[in-house]
C-alpha cells in the first residue's frame, strides 16, 4: 500500500477563533459597562455575572471587573437587558459615551 | 454570583466569532449543552442553523468533534457512531445528535424513531425554533398556530404544533427533558444528568429566534422566559415514566401564576396577523397541555 | 488445501464480508438481498463474527450508519437491491464525498414502478454518477473474492465500492465456491487505517460547508473550495484502475484465482464479432460465443467487470481486433440507449476502432434470456453489419414491441 500524501481529501475543519471573522464588525450598538453600578465592581468580588451567563457568544469574562471582548461581541444587547443593576447601556457605535 | 453558577464548567467549547445571528438562542443553549457534556463527546448534525454555527471549511469554532450529515439522517448517524465506537472499544464517548425542529419533527422522524426503538445509547437534542429558520423561516410541523412564515405568508399557520414530546415518550426512552436557554442552569443540569444515563435520551430545547420570530435580538432571553411563564414551553423531565416539572415551571405549578399566552404572542412580529379565534384556540390548547402535565406531576 | 462448498451468491457475499473482518454492518431487508442480511445476523448472533449489527429502519439509515461508523475508524458493510439502493441515493453521494471506504453489495434487481422482484441492473446503473467504484460479478466465486478485493481497493483509494451481482440468477443459485483461508485473507487485507477519523483527542468538524472559492485556514494556508474537493474524488477514481488491477494480480498470486481486473476476455484471440456485457449476461454470452464458433463465426466475449471507473483505455485494447460489437445490457438510459453502449462508443471515439456497435436491451425484470437467444441476436447483427448496417436502433430482446 502506498503512503497517504494528501491529508485533506475530505472536508475536515480545524478549530479556530473568529471563523466568521471579527464579528465585532456586525455591531451597530456597543455594550458599555458602568462600573459604578456593576455588582462585581461595586462589591469588589465575584458576584452576579448574569451578563456572562446569558451571553450567546461567550464573549463576557466573569472577572472583577467584568470585561466584554469587543472584537467578537455582535452587539445583540442581551447582557444590557438582563443586567439586574442596569449597569450596561447599548451605545451607538461611533458615538462617545461616559 | 449565585451559588449555582460556580458549579458550571468554566470552559467554553465554542470560540467567539461564529456565523450565528445576533442574539441567537441556539448559540446560548449549545454553549451550555457542550459545557455539560464536556470533551468526551462526538456530535452529529444535519444541514441546519447549527451547521452554520459549526463554520465554513477549513475552520470551525467548535472544540468538540462533529460530523455533518444529510437532513434525514441525524439519528441514524448517531446509531452509526455508537456502533463504530463500540466496535473500536471507545465506549467512554457520549454521542449527541442534534437537529432543529424541521430535521426532527418532519424529515428526521423516521431515523429518530428507529434509533429510539433500538434503544441506541445516545442523546438526541431537538432545538425547536418552530420553523425552517436556516432556509428563511418556512413553516414546519413545529410552527405554532397563527404564526406567519414565508410559506404561510398571508393566512398564517392553521394547525397546532405537533406534540412531539408525546411521540418520543411513546418510545419508552430512558430520559426525556425539555429546556430553555433562558434558564441555562436548568438546561445544564439536564445535560449533565442525561450524560450519566444509558440508552436513548431526548432533550427538547425551546429556542427563541430573533429573525424568524420577528423580535429584537436583545429580547432572546426574555422571549424564552415568556414561553415558559405562559406554559407554552413547560420545563420538565420524564424518567422511568415519572413526570416532574423543573425550575420555573415547577414553581408556576405550585403557585398557579401562569401568564396568559397573549403576553408572549404580542411581542413577536410573526403573530401580528393572528385572529382572535386563533388566539383563543392557542390559549385553549396550552391550557389543555398544562393541565395534563399538572395532573401527571401529581401522580 | 481448498475448502469448496456449494452455496448461493448471497452466502458467498456473506462469507466474503466475514473473512474481511467487518466491524459494523447495517442492512435493511429487500428481496433478493434479504438472505445476505440474515446470514450475517446469524454469524454475529452465533459468535462467528465479532461485529456490531444495526438493524436499521430503512436503507437511507443503513448507509448513514456505515458512513458514521466509518468516520470513527470501523470497517463497515451493507447490502441492498433495487428501490433500496435508490432510497440510499443521497447517502451514496455522501459516502463518496466523505471519502469513506465503504463496501456494499448490490444484489441487482429491476426497479419500480411497476414492481418487479426479478433481476436486471437498472438499480446500480442508475447510481453510476455517485462517485462509487462499481464491480460486476459473473459467478458466486467471483462474488466472494470480489468482496475481499473491494475492501483492499476502497481502503487504498479512499472511495466506496459497490459489488454488484445479479439477483436470483446468482444470489439464489447454488454453485461450488472455494472458501479462502482466513489467515491468507488477513495477510491480503491488512486492518483498516482510517484516513478521516473523528475523535475527542483531535476535535474537528467533518463535512462542513465549502465555499465556491478556496479559503485560508487559521495559519493562512489556502485550502480547497468545493470544486477542488470534488476534483480529488475524480482524481481518486481515475487512479483506481491501476489499484484494481494490482489488487486482482495480488489476489491471483495469493489465492490462485484471477477474475480479471477491469475486464476479462473469452475466445478473444482472433475474435471478429465481440459480444460484451456485465455480470451474468456476459457469462451467458460465453456459451453464445461457443455456438457461433461452431457455426464458423469468429465470436468472442469481453466481460466488463468494472463499470466505474470506466476502463476506457483497457477496453480500447480489448476490442482492438473487433469488426463488429454487440452489447447486451440489463438496463437503459431512458430516452437514449444502454449506458454501457454509450460509454463504449465514447471510448472508441477518434480511435482506430470504428467497428459497428449494436445495442440489445435484455432480461429486464427477470425476462428470460438464454445463450441461444444471445447467439441469435449476435448472428443477426453480424449479418446486418456485413450488409453495411452500421447504425441500428436499440433492440429490446425477447420483448413484444408492437
Amino acid at each position: 500500500m502506498t503512503t497517504k500524501k494528501d491529508d485533506s481529501i475530505s472536508a475536515m475543519c480545524t478549530v479556530a477563533i473568529g471563523e466568521a471573522g471579527k464579528t465585532g464588525d456586525w455591531r451597530s450598538l456597543r455594550p458599555v459597562i458602568n462600573h459604578a453600578k456593576c455588582i462585581p465592581s461595586v462589591k469588589k468580588k465575584s458576584a452576579c455575572f448574569l451578563c456572562w451567563l446569558y451571553c450567546p457568544e461567550g464573549v463576557v469574562k466573569a472577572t472583577v471587573p467584568v470585561e466584554i471582548d469587543l472584537d467578537y461581541c455582535k452587539g445583540c444587547g442581551v447582557c444590557a437587558e438582563e443586567c439586574p443593576a442596569k449597569a450596561i447601556t447599548m451605545v451607538r457605535e461611533g458615538e462617545d459615551h461616559e | 454570583m449565585p451559588e449555582n453558577l460556580f458549579k458550571i464548567n468554566a470552559k467554553e467549547y465554542i470560540l467567539p466569532g461564529t456565523r450565528a445571528c445576533q442574539g441567537c438562542g441556539l448559540s446560548l443553549a449549545y454553549r451550555y449543552a457542550l459545557k455539560a457534556l464536556r470533551e468526551n463527546t462526538i456530535v452529529t448534525l444535519p444541514a441546519c442553523c447549527l451547521c452554520v454555527l459549526h463554520g465554513i471549511y477549513p475552520s470551525t469554532p467548535v472544540m468538540i468533534p462533529a460530523l455533518n450529515n444529510s437532513f434525514a439522517s441525524t439519528a441514524a448517524s448517531a446509531s452509526g457512531l455508537v456502533a463504530g465506537l463500540q466496535a473500536m472499544n471507545r465506549t467512554d464517548i457520549t454521542v449527541m445528535a442534534i437537529a432543529g425542529d424541521g430535521g426532527t419533527f418532519d424529515m428526521g422522524i423516521q431515523a429518530l424513531s428507529g434509533a429510539a426503538e433500538r434503544g441506541t445509547d445516545f442523546i438526541y437534542v431537538c432545538y425547536d425554533n418552530e420553523g425552517y429558520m436556516n432556509t428563511g423561516t418556512q413553516r414546519s410541523s413545529a410552527t405554532p398556530m397563527g404564526a406567519l412564515t414565508t410559506t404561510t405568508p398571508i393566512a398564517t399557520k392553521q394547525q397546532h404544533k405537533k406534540d412531539f414530546l408525546k411521540i418520543m415518550e411513546a418510545h419508552d426512552i430512558a430520559y426525556l427533558a425539555t429546556a430553555s436557554p433562558s434558564y441555562p442552569i436548568d438546561l445544564y443540569d439536564k445535560f449533565v444528568k442525561a450524560k450519566k444515563i444509558k440508552g436513548t435520551r431526548y432533550i427538547h430545547l425551546y429556542i427563541p429566534c430573533p429573525p424568524g420570530w420577528a423580535y429584537s435580538p436583545k429580547d432572546t432571553v426574555k422571549m424564552g422566559r415568556l414561553a415558559v411563564e405562559t406554559g407554552i414551553a413547560p420545563l420538565f423531565e420524564i424518567e422511568n415514566g415519572k413526570f416532574r416539572f423543573t425550575g420555573r415551571s415547577k414553581s408556576m405549578a405550585e403557585r398557579g401564576n401562569r401568564l396568559p399566552v397573549i403576553n408572549y404572542l404580542e411581542k413577536q412580529g410573526r403573530f401580528k396577523k393572528m385572529n382572535i379565534e386563533q388566539l383563543q384556540q392557542v390559549q385553549h390548547w396550552v391550557d389543555g397541555k398544562w393541565q395534563e402535565y399538572q395532573r401527571r406531576s401529581q401522580e | 488445501m481448498s475448502n469448496v462448498q456449494i452455496m448461493t451468491g448471497n452466502q458467498a457475499a456473506a462469507i466474503g464480508a466475514k473473512l474481511s473482518s467487518v466491524q459494523v454492518i447495517a442492512a435493511y431487508p429487500i428481496t433478493p438481498q434479504s438472505q445476505l442480511a440474515e446470514i450475517l445476523s446469524q454469524y454475529i448472533e452465533g459468535g462467528e463474527l465479532k461485529a456490531e449489527y444495526v438493524r436499521v429502519e430503512g436503507e437511507h439509515s443503513a448507509l448513514t450508519v456505515c458512513i458514521s461508523a466509518s468516520t470513527v475508524g470501523a470497517r463497515v458493510f451493507t447490502a441492498t437491491s433495487a428501490n433500496g439502493l435508490l432510497y440510499m441515493h443521497e447517502q451514496l453521494h455522501w459516502a463518496a464525498g466523505s471519502r469513506l471506504p465503504i463496501v456494499m453489495c448490490c444484489v441487482n434487481r429491476g426497479v419500480g414502478a411497476p414492481w418487479t422482484i426479478f433481476n436486471d441492473q437498472q438499480d446500480s446503473i442508475s447510481q453510476r454518477d455517485t462517485g462509487w467504484i462499481q464491480i460486476y460479478c459473473r459467478n458466486n466465486q467471483e462474488i466472494l473474492d470480489t468482496v475481499i478485493q473491494a475492501y483492499r481497493i476502497a481502503e487504498e483509494v479512499y472511495a466506496p465500492v459497490m459489488v454488484c451481482y445479479d439477483g436470483f440468477v446468482l444470489s439464489h443459485t447454488m454453485m461450488p465456491v472455494a472458501i479462502p483461508d482466513p489467515e491468507l485473507v488477513k495477510d491480503f487485507l491488512p486492518p483498516y487505517q482510517a484516513h478521516t477519523i473523528l475523535s475527542p483527542e483531535d476535535p474537528r468538524t467533518l463535512n462542513a460547508v465549502l465555499f465556491p472559492w478556496r479559503r485560508a485556514n487559521s495559519e493562512g494556508v489556502l485550502c480547497d473550495g468545493y470544486m477542488e474537493m470534488r476534483y480529488k474524488l475524480q482524481a481518486a477514481l481515475e487512479r483506481s484502475p491501476a489499484v484494481i488491477e494490482e489488487t486482482s494480480r495480488r489476489f491471483a498470486e495469493v489465492f490462485g484465482r484471477d477474475h480479471g481486473g477491469l475486464s476479462w476476455g473469452y475466445r478473444m484471440e482472433d475474435a471478429e464479432l465481440v459480444m460484451t456485457g456485465m455480470g451474468s449476461i456476459a457469462s451467458e454470452a460465453m456459451q453464445a460465443a461457443d455456438m457461433l464458433r461452431d457455426e464458423g463465426i469468429k465470436a468472442g466475449v469481453v466481460g466488463i467487470r468494472v463499470f466505474r471507473p470506466f476502463p476506457a483505455k483497457t477496453l480500447k485494447e480489448a476490442f482492438r481486433g473487433a469488426k463488429g460489437i454487440v452489447i447486451f445490457e440489463k438496463g437503459i438510459s431512458y430516452g437514449y440507449e444502454g449506458a454501457l453502449c454509450s460509454d463504449l462508443k465514447a471510448a472508441f471515439y477518434g480511435s482506430e476502432n470504428q467497428a459497428p456497435a449494436h445495442n440489445y436491451i435484455a432480461g429486464l425484470g427477470g425476462r428470460d434470456v438464454k445463450a441461444r437467444e444471445l447467439a441469435d441476436a449476435a448472428r443477426a447483427s453480424w449479418m446486418e453489419m456485413q450488409t453495411g448496417i452500421v447504425e441500428k436502433p436499440t433492440t429490446w430482446l425477447n420483448c413484444y414491441t408492437g
